[in-house]
């Protein structure tokens, strides 16, 4: 494009920048999109059809769901003391403290529960998968898994997946009992509730759907971790640089997707 | 450049790569690569470093796709393969990698039986059986079976690595600059490895190595690649005495000559 001495011409040159710019971010982010599709699908097909590799999926239901019961206990507990003392000073203004197990128990099922364990294993497990699958493709690790006629995804993708799907629900239950506790201490304790009316007022409050679509939420955002930690970990670049960018960037996306899918979930199931 | 170099086996080929292209963003890195391998020969690649060695390796272990080409083994090209018809092709390849690449989280032993136990179904018993009679034949004793990759020396791992390509009795196998960073005993201990067993199982081999020593130990030919073609090919004897002036200055060292010097 021509551009003129009094720089008319420039205006339109820095508005097709501009363009260029947005066309290519477009085109990069449906690239990504695509290739994560593509990934959690081929995961998932491993995941759920033979030959399946049962020492792996153990080993990784070890790693994932059993080792992270102590960090996930912990922040579910800390998390259902802090919510019973701000609902109560909260209600307290509407002299509506006595609703405090009620929302106590509403809050960390269906919301604090799932998604709190889950970053809690953003950071833990896709940090972790992230990094030793990262690794792995570093060190030729995979390119030898390969050549030994076995599937990466069969043997490392699969297992890692399945154990997430399976792990994170059990450990937001956990979380669940743990943070109700945590609250029926603080109330007991702290706020002078009798333990009958605390535990009474939970239990006949609570419905058995606030808590299977919590472990609804759970099994999605297992999904979730498991996915960024192994997708970043496969495509991770550039040696030991490459793997602490694989890491950061599972971490990131998982929580980031987390929250959202949590969004749409609760939007779905309120209006289920 | 010298043009008109196949790098062409006499008869039959056991591996084939044929015209073969690859290119990473705007550099190209194989620009028709044409060369074969006879059953039972060794085979030792030599070239500078970027001028595509690893590249031809991995497009023949199908880690890599070319962009154009064809790679046969046993007359099959493999490169149009599926995945799993080419997993399953390739279960008579060993492969031995520059770093051993061994899996970090498991045994010396699970290590060395990894195909035999995931890809061939073989029971975790006799497979620990086979693998020790494996490291074995690469002079490891059965008290390393238990130990962890991490707790080995650079040379000992690369023996495991050697173990691991052998246990399934391929009829082809690969090496990835084997000696690289090992010290010359420990180096030509591992290049007589190689040797012993390929003869022994009476296998194809093809070696990539920057290693000269190396190569005129485990060689039958030597091929030297250079801007992703073969630029010579002849008898292991005549590294020394070609006049081909790329083999030439890479043979002395020099600075002076055909190929510039990446640095």
């Amino acid at each position: 494009m021509a551009i003129d001495s009094d720089g008319a011409g420039s205006a339109p040159a820095a508005a097709l920048r501009w363009v260029a710019l947005i066309g290519r971010t477009t085109l990069g982010m449906a690239t990504e999109v695509g290739a994560i599709t593509h990934f959690a699908s081929r995961g998932l097909y491993a995941a759920v059809t033979p030959r399946w590799f049962p020492r792996q999926i153990l080993r990784q239901l070890a790693a994932i769901g059993f080792l992270s019961l102590p960090v996930v206990g912990l922040t579910a507990w800390f998390t259902g003391a802090a919510l019973a003392l701000n609902i109560y000073s909260g209600g307290d203004r509407l002299n509506a403290e006595q609703f405090m197990p009620q929302v106590v128990a509403l809050g960390i099922t269906r919301e604090l529960g799932p998604v709190l364990a889950a970053l809690m294993l953003a950071g833990r497990v896709s940090a972790a998968i992230a990094s030793e699958i990262g690794a792995m493709r570093a060190t030729e690790q995979i390119d030898a898994m390969v050549t030994l006629s076995t599937d990466p995804f069969r043997y490392l993708i699969g297992p890692r997946l399945l154990a997430a799907i399976i792990a994170l629900p059990l450990l937001t239950l956990v979380a669940d009992i743990i943070g109700i506790a945590g609250g029926w201490q603080v109330g007991i304790h702290l706020l002078g509730i009798s333990p009958a009316t605390y535990i009474i007022n939970t239990t006949t409050f609570l419905s058995a759907w606030d808590v299977e679509s919590g472990l609804v939420k759970a099994a999605v955002f297992g999904f979730i971790v498991g996915l960024m930690g192994c997708y970043h970990g496969m495509n991770a670049t550039g040696g030991a640089r490459g793997v602490g960018r694989a890491t950061t960037q599972a971490v990131v996306s998982a929580a980031i997707l987390i929250l959202a899918a949590d969004y749409l979930l609760t939007t779905l199931f309120t209006r289920l | 450049m010298n043009e008109g170099v196949t790098g062409s086996a006499e008869g039959p080929a056991k591996l084939e790569w044929r015209g073969v292209y690859k290119r990473f963003a705007r550099a190209p890195v194989l620009a028709g690569l044409d060369l074969a391998v006879a059953p039972g020969r060794s085979l030792v690649l030599i070239g500078g470093s970027g001028q595509g060695k690893s590249v031809t390796l991995k497009i023949a272990l199908g880690l890599m796709q070319p962009d154009a080409g064809q790679v046969l083994l046993d007359g099959v090209e493999v490169t149009a393969l599926s995945e799993g018809a080419r997993r399953r092709m390739f279960s008579g390849i060993g492969m031995l990698f520059q770093g051993a690449a061994l899996f970090d989280s498991l045994t010396i032993w699970e290590n060395v039986a990894f195909r035999l136990i995931h890809a061939d179904g073989v029971a975790r018993g006799e497979a620990r059986e086979r693998a020790v009679a494996a490291l074995q034949l690469v002079r490891l004793g059965p008290d390393v079976a238990q130990l962890y990759p991490g707790e080995m020396s650079g040379g000992m791992q690369k023996r495991v690595g050697l173990a691991r390509a052998i246990v399934g009795q391929p009829d082809i196998l690969f090496f990835d600059e084997p000696t690289t960073g090992l010290d010359p005993i420990t180096a030509a201990a591992i290049n007589e490895l190689i040797v012993d067993k390929v003869r022994s199982l009476g296998c194809t081999a093809v070696s990539i190595t920057h290693d000269l020593a190396s190569a005129r130990t485990i060689a039958d030919e030597v091929a030297m690649l250079h801007q992703g073609s073969i630029v010579w090919r002849g008898p292991v004897g005549e590294l020394d005495t070609t006049d081909n002036p790329y083999v030439r200055q890479f043979v002395s060292g020099s600075s002076q000559g055909p190929i510039d010097a990446n640095v």
